[in-house]
């Protein structure tokens, strides 16, 4: 009996390990972010930090192909600037954050820290004077430059797997944002050859390298603290804000619609009960 | 709907039935033009396209006598370096007969102010009459451009002499940012 | 019904225009006169809704194409521009896609009423059929739509519908190319799906139009299912049933407002936010939630039926599901319409909406997924510790004797004392057998949850004992299962019961409730009942 009792626990023991290396990803645990409530709004300070992570990190084998430097600040965005009347001076000055209240937009072509972001990037595109592929300073129409020219150049660097777009990938897959925040802090420091195991990816083993490390991307602000929690904090943060620009815009706008909708509906009630007040049915 | 004549409470009534149905009535009208707007403001140019509205040229391999023609905001502009002859026609005819009057100075004043060069002169290439591009000398009896369409003839400043055109060539708003180098937009 | 016109023209103008194109005539006819039954509930105020879901997604749609564009390179990047850089995009976006879901939710309350009430009945088949006409273009609509996106879910959608229509036998190559104007869903397919959806929406307006003009020819049915007899049973559409449509239309974009401004997203699938790649299908494939009862019954057919074949049987089940409710109207026997006072009827009508809405999550789970099963999956593995192994060749006369000749040598290798023997077949007639003699036999049960699990386990068991044994006899013993498919077959097998058998046969032995003599007089004797 006993030895029965040992081979069943051994074969269960052997078959978890097993459905755990083909098995189902682990479902991601619930991640606190800014933006989860109805009426969450992002951090644009950590969607500030989350760029910088983006550029400094991810930047170098995933695209983001449906932003473009403008979009840091337009309206809604981590970098969009206001003219705000400074409390000390009493004069019009252009801060990079959202005045708490007052402040006007400032277009984003005006924007000197967009200007700034964009100029930093070294953008391949066709020459007008010569029709070539040269290099030039980015410009903040430019799309967020691809690390590689075609899916196949990608792949070709990255041993065949190919860095996925994160434009949207918040959206793109299930559990979203808390997915992304479990996946890139959820590296159990195994590997096998080129894969590494990660619990949260499907198959548990995933071509992408832990990329982010204790310090590896200098924060300015002495306060928050450089390890990989937080990183990956402000880089789904990030993500999160890039899949999803309109979100505090919808949800602003949702609360006036649906605060008109309700006394529209009230008053719509109260007038059908008028009507048909000396109906019988 | 004819109320009970004898009801005592028939006044009361019907100033609370018309509030109601009022008030139902405005809100839904109101809803409804709050509607119609993100309706009508969606067919405005796109977050993109407004972002497209600076162009930078290099000037450098324009010889004396040339243009070019460049891209901006999805129409051309004339980008010309003009010859002493032109420079001089063009400020001789400033006391002119104009339709149009401005000094050939005043159009290439720059987009921050400050006053051009009298060598560049940055104009959008369609004509003010009904958009067309104009030719260069071709036609022009002024040694300027010429609008093929309807036979607008502007002079070496882009300035509208004959022909059914009522203004002047436009200047697009440009700023050197090198000696040549400029911005437009 | 709608009897003479009471319009009279008041004003110069208007008698000017009666003369000529009597418009506001129609108009006053049809939504101001019209009388409607005093005794309607809400469940007849999804027909207004309908008629703004189509303006919405019209309206919204329209909008949408000024910006969208066709192209397999561009379609999602031109999406993404749409809910980023247009003005307003991301809201007229949100709109169109949770329209379609508000569309069908208001049309499958609108059909399972008309199912409740009886409206399907004479003198209203055609006023059914043409909404049933309806329903499909809504389908082929939404199908055509769910494309335009593509992402993955696009693409694979429309590649698994497609080739739907493959399983017709002859033709269904052929029609399967002509649709896709190519031999995979590609450039042509995303260009003609573009166009036909913006067409066919307009063919559903040209149809609602016909299925207004029906209702306001045979009169609305009513919860008590008896005609109209007398004045006394109506009221005024306007404003009477106006005011109570516009109410329910508040509620209805409350929560439909909810979807956009909160959960745009909730109802679609992720997979579809990553750009359709033709050379990997998505995990899972499903289509959009309102689908998912016909997708259920689709592949509850996993068997062949005589000559037809499961995927062809799957598809005329399908569509067969959908077909039935055309002739609704010759199935049901019963004279009285409405179930309120069909007792059994509405049992059985009660478990079939049950049914729908469990069809539609067996859409949504993988068929393969075990609901239920007799016992554990267990295997009983045996092998032999020490003795001798050996090994000697089998060949038989031809390959029809091989059995025969396998269980001769196995019985004669048994009866010379072999503890243990496995054949091992290599050829039509040639194989080995391998011998152990001596030795104890030795046996370990494993047991799992799920078939591949129990094979897994199994070679763990072999891993674990390893080269102790020269060889294993494996026993599986799988006790029947009930899975997603087997509960979907036992839905589908109601849902045509319902139509085909119990609607005729019940309809002929009910014995009906006492049905009131007009819609008038339950109303009047309620209102006496409530005040004594």
């Amino acid at each position: 009996m006993l030895r029965a009792l040992t081979a069943a626990a051994a074969v269960f023991v052997l078959g978890a390990g097993v459905a755990f290396a083909a098995g189902k990803a682990e479902h991601p645990h619930d991640h606190a972010f800014s933006f989860d409530s109805p009426v969450g709004s992002y951090d644009m300070a950590a969607v500030q930090r989350g760029f910088q992570v983006y550029q400094q990190v991810c930047a170098s084998c995933h695209s983001m192909d449906h932003l473009s430097y403008r979009h840091l600040g337009e309206q809604g965005g981590p970098f969009a600037a206001y003219m705000v009347r400074s409390h000390d001076t009493g004069e019009m000055e252009m801060v990079v954050r959202r005045p708490e209240h007052g402040g006007t937009f400032v277009d984003v072509t005006e924007n000197p820290w967009v200007r700034q972001i964009a100029s930093e990037q070294t953008i391949t595109a066709v020459d007008p004077n010569s029709g070539q592929l040269t290099d030039r300073p980015g410009r903040i129409s430019d799309r967020f430059r691809r690390p590689f020219p075609n899916e196949i150049a990608a792949r070709a660097s990255n041993g065949g797997a190919y860095p996925v777009d994160l434009s949207v990938i918040t959206s793109a897959r299930h559990g979203g944002a808390d997915y992304i925040y479990a996946l890139l802090t959820g590296y159990t420091g195994e590997s096998q050859g080129l894969l590494y195991e990660n619990p949260y990816f499907p198959g548990h083993l995933i071509a992408m390298p832990p990329p982010l490390g204790e310090g590896v991307v200098p924060y300015t602000d002495p306060n928050t603290p450089q390890t990989v929690e937080q990183y990956a904090a402000d880089v789904t943060h990030f993500l999160q804000w890039a899949a999803d620009p309109h979100m505090e815009e919808r949800k602003r706008l949702g609360i006036v619609v649906l605060g008109f909708l309700l006394v529209l509906t009230a008053l719509l009630y109260f007038a059908y009960k008028q009507v048909w007040r000396n109906e019988s049915h | 709907m004819a109320e009970a004549a004898g009801d005592a409470h028939a006044g009361d009534e019907s100033t609370r039935r018309d509030f109601i149905f009022i008030a139902a009535g405005s809100a839904a009208a109101v809803g409804a033009a709050a509607t119609i707007w993100p309706f009508i403001n969606q067919m405005n140019p796109a977050a993109d396209t407004r972002a497209l509205s600076t162009t930078e040229v290099d000037l450098s391999a324009v010889e004396l006598g040339q243009q070019i023609k460049v891209m901006w905001q999805g129409k051309p502009v004339f980008v010309r370096h003009r010859t002493a002859e032109e420079i001089a026609a063009a400020q001789r005819d400033d006391f002119a007969n104009l339709k149009d009057p401005q000094a050939d100075a005043d159009r290439l004043i720059q987009e921050d102010g400050q006053a051009g060069q009298p060598e560049w002169i940055v104009l959008q290439a369609s004509c003010t009459h009904l958009g067309c591009v104009p030719t260069f000398a071709e036609g022009s009896a002024f040694g300027g451009w010429f609008c093929p369409c309807h036979g607008s003839d502007y002079d070496t400043s882009g300035r509208i002499r004959r022909g059914p055109a009522p203004r002047n060539l436009d200047i697009a708003p440009y700023v050197f940012t090198g000696p040549t180098a400029i911005r437009i937009g | 019904m709608s009897g003479p016109s009471t319009y009279e023209p008041k004003t110069a103008f208007t008698r000017w225009l009666d003369r000529r194109l009597p418009i506001v005539r129609l108009g006053y006819d049809s939504f101001v006169a019209y009388p409607t039954p005093r005794n309607l509930n809400y469940w007849w105020t999804f027909g207004a809704m309908l008629s703004l879901c189509l303006v919405v997604q019209i309206i919204t749609g329209v909008v949408l194409a000024m910006h969208y564009v066709p192209h397999i390179d561009m379609a999602f990047a031109s999406v993404q521009r749409i809910e980023r850089d247009v003005p307003f995009g991301w809201l007229i976006q949100n709109m169109h896609a949770v329209g379609a879901s508000m569309f069908f939710l208001a049309v499958y309350i609108h059909m399972f009423r008309g199912l409740y009430y009886g409206s399907y009945k004479a003198p209203r088949e055609l006023l059914w059929i043409l909404g049933c006409v309806i329903y499909l273009l809504m389908v082929a609509t939404a199908f055509l739509g769910y494309t335009l996106p593509w992402g993955q879910m696009s693409f694979w959608g429309a590649t698994v519908i497609t080739n739907l229509l493959g399983a017709l036998p002859l033709i269904g190559e052929p029609i399967k190319n002509w649709l896709m104007g190519g031999f995979s869903v590609d450039q042509p397919t995303l260009n003609r799906f573009f166009s036909l959806h913006y067409l066919l929406p307009f063919v559903i307006a040209g149809v609602v139009a016909l299925h207004v003009w029906a209702l306001h020819e045979a009169g609305q049915n009513n919860p008590a299912g008896v005609d109209v007899k007398s004045k006394a049973d109506t009221v005024p559409f306007t404003p009477h049933a106006t005011m109570k449509d516009l109410f329910a239309m508040g509620l209805f974009l409350i929560l439909f407002a909810t979807f956009i401004f909160y959960m745009p997203d909730a109802l679609g699938h992720a997979d579809n936010f990553i750009p359709a790649n033709p050379l990997q299908t998505p995990p899972e494939i499903v289509p959009e939630w309102y689908l998912l009862p016909f997708y259920a019954i689709l592949r509850a057919i996993d068997f062949n039926i005589g000559p037809i074949d499961s995927k062809l049987g799957g598809v005329l089940a399908m569509f067969a599901a959908i077909g039935v409710l055309f002739i609704l109207p010759w199935l049901d026997t019963s004279r009285v319409r409405s179930m309120r006072y069909r007792p059994i009827a509405r049992q059985f009508f009660l478990i079939f909406v049950v049914v729908c809405i469990f069809l539609g999550w067996c859409g949504g789970q993988n068929p393969g997924n075990i609901l239920a099963k007799a016992g554990p999956f267990s295997a009983t593995l045996e092998w032999v510790e020490g003795g001798t192994v050996s090994q000697a060749p089998i060949q038989a006369a031809g390959e029809s004797q091989w059995q025969e000749a396998a269980d001769t040598a196995e019985a004669a290798a048994r009866e010379q004392g072999a503890t243990m023997t496995a054949v091992n077949r290599t050829g039509a007639s040639t194989g080995s057998l391998r011998t152990v003699a001596g030795g104890a036999v030795q046996s370990r049960v494993v047991t799992a949850e799920t078939v591949d699990a129990l094979e897994t386990a199994i070679g763990a068991a072999k891993v674990e004992v390893g080269q102790a044994a020269p060889f294993f006899t494996v026993e599986r013993r799988l006790p029947p299962t009930f899975t997603v498919t087997n509960l979907s077959q036992v839905l589908t097998l109601y849902y045509f019961l319902f139509f085909l058998v119990i609607l005729p046969l019940l309809g002929l032995r009910e014995k009906p409730g006492r049905v009131p003599d007009t819609i008038a007089k339950p109303v009047i004797d309620g209102k006496a009942q409530g005040a004594s």
